[in-house]
């Protein structure tokens, strides 16, 4: 896995820059990753993020859109406006979490 | 007396009671099967259905002839599991006690999930084709296509069969053209994923074929809802998509009463381990086939090589020694492209479909990732052995596990 420096943090990630080690996250982390992306992050982002980690903690897999909407309370419309074209994908990789599998 | 309960007669859960009831001595136990109704679906036989390839009556056989003696079929609808009290009780009343359930009941499309499907262009403008309803009225809509806009559509993953809305594309393309229309055809493949596929390989092998094919792909699109008057797909990001005919994959969901049981996850799908599918809220609980939520295809070859590994564990287990068995997401795929031609996919959880030959390495017969006619006949000649050997629970010669024999590794290829 390559390491790579994220502001001050050396943090390993995929080859798509997604972290690999859930604990090596921070919130001062995921600034810098939304930043990287275009995102600046609100209460609203937050909320997002913060259901992300805890149900990777319970699950240990990234939550797809409609659990983040069901479980989460976040609807998916705002979703799209809050990390727009791709919010699956955005959520994981500013919450520190392997991209989400999707579809298989 | 012990009793085994299994919900679902559908391809995994007969397959689970013809293995189970070989292996497990009558005196000592009794299986029972439950399903609503006595109709067993050759789903994969869908796909032709509107194309003319197959008639109904060739996809459906009564459930009966394929539950073994020993095994009761009971025919209701399931209310809910009382995981605590070890019954489920039926609609009509009924009450069924289990030592140990497994929990078989599938997967199914719910139209109802998306605002505007149900409309009064269901099965006019708008068509599904995972129903034997859904693609025997698609059959009689396509001849009388005029021309225009054809979409073909998922709203979300997963689905079963994750090939068969590519598949349905590339026949709908052969099928303009031999009608000598298909330059009065537009033809749009709108999905969630980045791509035609999830895996980098077959989604650039697949997604190059839709290329050639003059599809255009429509990616990361998530239907909000279907404007009914404009004949729109609408998405969450405010994209749009008008049509002339529609062929949607609706959202795909485990049984409600897996739901009202408290056993699903956001889309009723059991949670359960990867390798056992043992339940992770109870010990005398499995979930198998499409009901369950292991991160592979949910498909009839999940489900075979499923029951394969779990009818050996579930003897191990109820005897209290460790399964030995773990299953590895293996998953074997046809893939219709068209003018009697095919690919093959195989791959786990760990390896991606790549190209080469199956089962043996240089010779095939089957090419993987790759179009051949042999694809195609191996296809067709499976529906035979689904009736008589697969259901049944008769060995076929094909590995439960996935081999790399034949593949080309991605680092050799380049």
């Amino acid at each position: 896995m390559p390491v790579t420096t994220i502001g001050t943090a050396q943090v390993h990630v995929d080859a798509e820059g997604f972290l690999t080690d859930y604990d090596e996250w921070s919130e001062g982390l995921a600034v810098q990753l939304a930043a990287a992306i275009g995102i600046d992050l609100t209460a609203a982002h937050w909320k997002a993020i913060r259901f992300l980690r805890e149900d990777f903690k319970a699950q240990g897999e990234t939550a797809t859109i409609r659990r983040v909407c069901t479980l989460g309370g976040i609807p998916t419309k705002q979703l799209f406006a809050l990390f727009p074209k791709k919010p699956a994908k955005k959520m994981a990789y500013i919450a520190g979490l392997p991209k989400p599998l999707g579809c298989v | 007396m012990k009793r085994l309960l299994v919900l679902g007669g559908g391809t995994a859960g007969t397959m689970v009671v013809n293995k189970l009831r070989r292996r497990l001595a009558r005196e000592h136990w009794q299986i029972t099967v439950v399903d609503q109704d006595d109709s067993h679906m050759y789903q994969p036989g869908f796909l032709f259905i509107p194309f003319g390839g197959y008639r109904p009556e060739q996809v459906v056989k009564p459930r009966r002839r394929f539950i073994p003696d020993g095994v009761d079929l009971v025919v209701g609808e399931i209310d809910r599991v009382d995981s605590a009290a070890n019954t489920v009780t039926l609609v009509d009343g009924r009450e069924l006690g289990y030592d140990y359930l497994v929990i078989a009941t599938g997967t199914s499309p719910r139209p109802d999930q998306t605002p505007g499907l149900l409309g009064p262009l269901w099965r006019d403008g708008i068509f599904d084709f995972y129903t034997l309803d859904g693609a025997t009225a698609l059959a009689r809509a396509l001849p009388a296509f005029v021309g225009g806009r054809l979409v073909v559509h998922i709203v979300d993953m997963p689905i079963k069969c994750p090939v068969a809305p590519l598949e349905f594309t590339f026949l709908a393309d052969a099928y303009f053209r031999h009608r000598g229309m298909r330059d009065r055809v537009e033809i749009v493949y709108a999905t969630p994923l980045p791509g035609a596929f999830t895996k980098p390989i077959a989604s650039a092998q697949l997604g190059s074929m839709l290329d050639d094919r003059k599809i255009i792909v429509e990616p990361d699109f998530l239907v909000e809802h279907v404007d009914e008057q404009a004949k729109t797909l609408v998405s969450y990001d405010e994209r749009e998509i008008p049509f002339d005919l529609l062929v949607t994959v609706p959202l795909n969901m485990g049984a409600d009463y897996i739901a009202r049981s408290g056993l699903g996850d956001e889309l009723n799908y059991v949670p359960v381990d990867k390798h056992t599918f043992l339940s992770k809220a109870h010990g005398n609980v499995f979930a198998i086939g499409d009901a369950n939520n292991i991160p592979t295809s949910k498909a009839g070859s999940v489900a075979h090589f499923s029951v394969d590994v779990f009818a050996d564990n579930f003897v191990q287990y109820v005897a209290g020694r460790p399964m030995t068995g773990s299953f590895d997401g293996h998953a074997n795929c046809f893939v219709e492209s068209g003018d009697g031609r095919g690919l093959l996919i195989d791959f786990n959880y760990d390896t991606e479909p790549l190209t080469g030959h199956y089962p043996l390495p240089g010779v095939g017969p089957f090419g993987l990732l790759a179009e051949n006619r042999r694809n195609h006949w191996g296809k067709l000649a499976f529906r035979p052995m689904y009736w008589h050997l697969l259901l049944p629970g008769r060995p076929i010669p094909l590995p439960a596990h996935m081999s790399m024999a034949g593949k080309h590794q991605p680092d050799a290829k380049e």
